[in-house]
């Protein structure tokens, strides 16, 4: 009954998004204040419409109702119930009404937060997003429905595919589709900027709390991923330029240059026809994304049960809306006319900098994921892309973003001084260079890999610092920077993770350890500085699995460091074994060992690996995400954003 | 069912390198991984052999330490696994015929946007500045601001 009514409320929803997407828009045209406010409320009740389809699908898993043909292909009685709660987003169709039950909550939350829009424009931006609804609601209802009964329901499920058995699975989907959906708002808000017919600071002081709100999601989506394939798959490895993480890293790429060239619409309202583009390429890159990872064109190590005629929906999805925005575009652009004027050197060029490296680097990306297609459609070559190419061709567009982020930080807007950049950036740069080649000094023989890293991350942290002792003025009072306004923090922050991130990369491909070999129990072996004895290897039952469990003491000159259980495991259900690595994290170093078969000749295969500042990474990208919200929090957001039409000018042109 | 074999070569015995493929010599075996990181494991999704679990896999990593213990240089041993597996095996495309289109993307991209962005910041730094107020706007401005001052509504 439950799972009935959860299918009700899921067309009812498609219905008033039906009516959401036309009726404020005609409202809004004709200037009918009673069909503009039509948009609110039905916003709220897609939103909740949607929530209590989503909740009858959770219930489903929950019971484990074995009815619904889902939750058989996806669940299992014996599954612990963390699994069957998350269980619901592993897979194609519940994740699709996961990705849309955040779509309307972007929608509720731009009527509830969008009070101090001007009627017309929030009209609009509420009609775009729910057209967006229309379209994936219609997607899910007609190809995707995950309320199919089964005709003569099972007495158990098939499992989930033990790899996502995992607390990844119940957190790293939901960070992500935030971060994906969220750039809707960017694009309804671009698209109702266009058919308005005006972008002004105000645009761009509406546009970017979503977009920041967006990359935040997306930062810390990407970063669980990765941090859940380091632990998950058993070679410590972190990224793969698989095309689904290409997938949500390429918005991530986009939304970053958004966020940036949102600050030059609102404080010089130059840029403003670009960061339109902008906008619309992001989400037109979010959606990309969901057709690489539902439509199965490219083959990935994300292993969805992928569907052709999924995939030309959602290629007739990404059709219509990005050819319906960008020919709004082409027909509206002359109206946007820049009105800041800026020098060669100032912060507005270093901004533009920024953007053409991270939408170039994105343009690589996505050449680079979609050319086996291309070259096997149009050549006829069948070949494979893969991390040698993206390290090759994307690595120098971080690497250069890197060395213009500190002085673009420290750059003014309008027109800037060369010789004041250099005078503020002078330590920074000394340090950078002198812990280089320290660095090099003592590593003799080892790549240069390492002491790059170490020059890039100490150049931003370095320029960071330096950039808000600059901020003290010529008193070098302290005190300044407590006051300074949030987004400021947040800009020092984020660009800090970056610097702690790109470190930890370097430094982990440059230093790491790896060991592979046979191992006796209590025979004693050192990798690195670290001694460790295989003490035993039991077999037990887990709830839904069998496992292999190794004990395995870790010294360091004869000082206990840590015991280690590393484990292999079989699921029977679905017949699959996994590795659980056994990693002892810390600040400078992960121990990660795996343990592999049972030797003939006795003995075990294990896996050692010293990966130096491996956490680093994450912690990074996490520090990125807090800068985001710290800047997220900026008053200027909360207070009456763009309440006056004339607010651009009363921020001060530092 | 398909999808089944797939994930059950992708898993296979939980390992990829295995101790008995580790060479003696550790510059032969450093250099045998490094070739193996760059070849596609044909039978996985999308990982290179030496990532890989799949048997194929160790079959090619020791087709890989064979042909280096056998004197090859790294490109002679790379060139002979493609001879056999076609360029798909490359994960590192060639740079011959169409593919100079995936090369060359980024850097004319590049190119493309530095020239786009010295056009229009070139408008930028020349163009005039805002259009000035007119003496109607100017008018008003004076009563808003006199208005702002003294903390009452400009009389309109």
């Amino acid at each position: 009954m439950i799972t009935e009514l959860g299918h009700f409320a899921l067309i009812l929803a498609f219905m008033v998004a039906i009516v959401q997407s036309v009726v404020p828009l005609i409202g809004a045209h004709k200037r009918w204040p009673g069909w503009m406010a039509v948009a609110e409320p039905a916003a709220n009740a897609q939103f909740l419409l949607i929530a209590f389809s989503f909740a009858a699908l959770t219930h489903a898993f929950v019971t484990s109702d074995f009815s619904l043909r889902l939750v058989v292909a996806n669940s299992h009685s014996l599954k612990p119930m963390l699994y069957k709660v998350s269980g619901v987003w592993g897979n194609h169709e519940g994740s699709l009404l996961l990705w849309v039950l955040i779509l309307t909550l972007f929608g509720a939350s731009a009527a509830w937060f969008g009070g101090n829009l001007p009627p017309t424009l929030r009209a609009r931006v509420l009609a775009v997003q729910s057209a967006i609804s229309v379209a994936f609601l219609a997607f899910l209802l007609f190809t995707s429905n995950p309320f199919l009964r089964m005709a003569v329901p099972p007495f158990d499920g098939q499992d989930l595919n033990p790899l996502l058995q995992d607390p990844g699975l119940a957190f790293h989907p939901p960070f992500l589709y935030l971060g994906y959906v969220g750039l809707s708002m960017a694009f309804s808000f671009a698209v109702a900027a266009l058919i308005e017919g005006r972008v002004d600071a105000a645009w761009g002081r509406w546009v970017r709390p979503w977009t920041l709100a967006a990359w935040i999601f997306l930062t810390i989506g990407i970063a669980l991923g990765s941090w859940w394939a380091y632990y998950e798959l058993g070679w410590g490895g972190f990224w793969f330029w698989d095309p689904v993480e290409n997938a949500s890293f390429m918005p991530w790429l986009l939304a970053a240059a958004l966020l940036h060239s949102a600050i030059v619409v609102e404080k010089r309202e130059s840029l403003k026809s670009w960061t339109i583009l902008l906008a619309i390429l992001a989400f037109g890159f979010s959606l990309i994304g969901t057709f690489i990872v539902r439509s199965g064109v490219i083959t990935s190590v994300h292993a969805f049960a992928n569907d052709p005629e999924r995939g030309v929906f959602i290629l007739l999805i990404l059709a219509i809306f990005m050819g319906g925005a960008l020919t709004l575009y082409a027909a509206r652009a002359g109206i946007m006319e820049a009105r800041g004027v800026f020098g060669m050197v100032s912060r507005e060029s270093a901004l533009v900098a920024n953007n053409i490296l991270l939408a170039v680097s994105c343009f690589v990306v996505f050449v680079g994921t979609i050319w086996p297609l291309v070259a096997e459609l149009a050549f006829d070559r069948k070949l494979s892309v893969g991390p040698p190419f993206f390290n090759l061709a994307f690595t120098p567009f971080m690497i250069a973003l890197a060395i213009i982020m500190p002085i673009g930080s420290v750059l003014s807007w309008k027109r800037a001084r060369l010789g004041r950049v250099i005078h503020a950036l002078r330590f920074p740069a000394l340090l950078a260079l002198a812990l280089a080649g320290l660095v090099w000094a003592m590593q003799t023989g080892r790549s240069l890999m390492g002491p790059f890293g170490v020059a890039l991350g100490v150049w931003v942290l370095a320029g960071v610092a330096a950039d808000l002792w600059a901020r003290t003025g010529r008193s070098r009072d302290l005190s300044r920077l407590a006051r300074l306004p949030r987004a400021d923090w947040g800009k020092a922050v984020a660009h800090s993770g970056l610097g702690i991130t790109v470190f930890g990369i370097a430094a982990l491909l440059a230093w790491e350890e790896e060991d592979i070999r046979v191992v006796q129990t209590d025979a004693p072996f050192t990798v690195g500085a670290y001694e460790l004895t295989l003490r035993d290897v039991t077999q037990f039952e887990g709830p839904n699995y069998l496992s292999t469990m190794a004990e395995i003491d870790i010294t360091r000159d004869g000082r206990a460091v840590t015991t280690l259980y590393p484990e292999k495991r079989l699921y029977p259900v679905a017949r699959m074994p996994t590795t659980e690595a056994a990693i002892d994290n810390g600040i400078l170093r992960d121990l990660y060992v795996v343990i592999g078969d049972e030797q003939v000749g006795g003995g075990w295969a294990v896996r050692t690996y010293i990966k130096p500042f491996a956490n680093w990474i994450w912690a990074g990208a996490i520090i990125m995400a807090l800068g985001g919200f710290l800047s997220l929090s900026d008053r200027r957001y909360r207070i009456a954003a763009g309440a006056r039409r004339s607010a651009g000018a009363e921020v001060p042109a530092e | 069912m398909r999808w089944l074999v797939l994930l059950l070569l992708l898993a296979g015995p939980v390992f990829a390198v295995q101790p008995d493929e580790v060479l003696d010599d550790p510059v032969l075996e450093e250099r045998a991984r490094d070739i193996s990181g760059g070849l596609r494991c044909l039978v996985c999704r999308n990982e290179s052999i030496d990532e890989s679990n799949a048997p194929l896999a160790r079959d090619l990593r020791l087709l890989v330490r064979e042909r280096l213990v056998a004197g090859d240089s790294d490109a002679e041993t790379v060139a002979f696994i493609t001879e056999r597996f076609g360029e798909y095996v490359l994960l590192k495309p060639q740079t011959g015929g169409s593919n100079w289109i995936l090369w060359g993307a980024g850097p004319a991209m590049l190119l493309v946007a530095l020239l786009l962005a010295a056009l229009y910041m070139r408008g930028r730094s020349t163009g005039a500045e805002a259009a000035p107020l007119t003496a109607e706007e100017e008018a008003r401005l004076r009563k808003v601001l006199a208005a702002g001052d003294s903390g009452k509504t400009p009389p309109t």
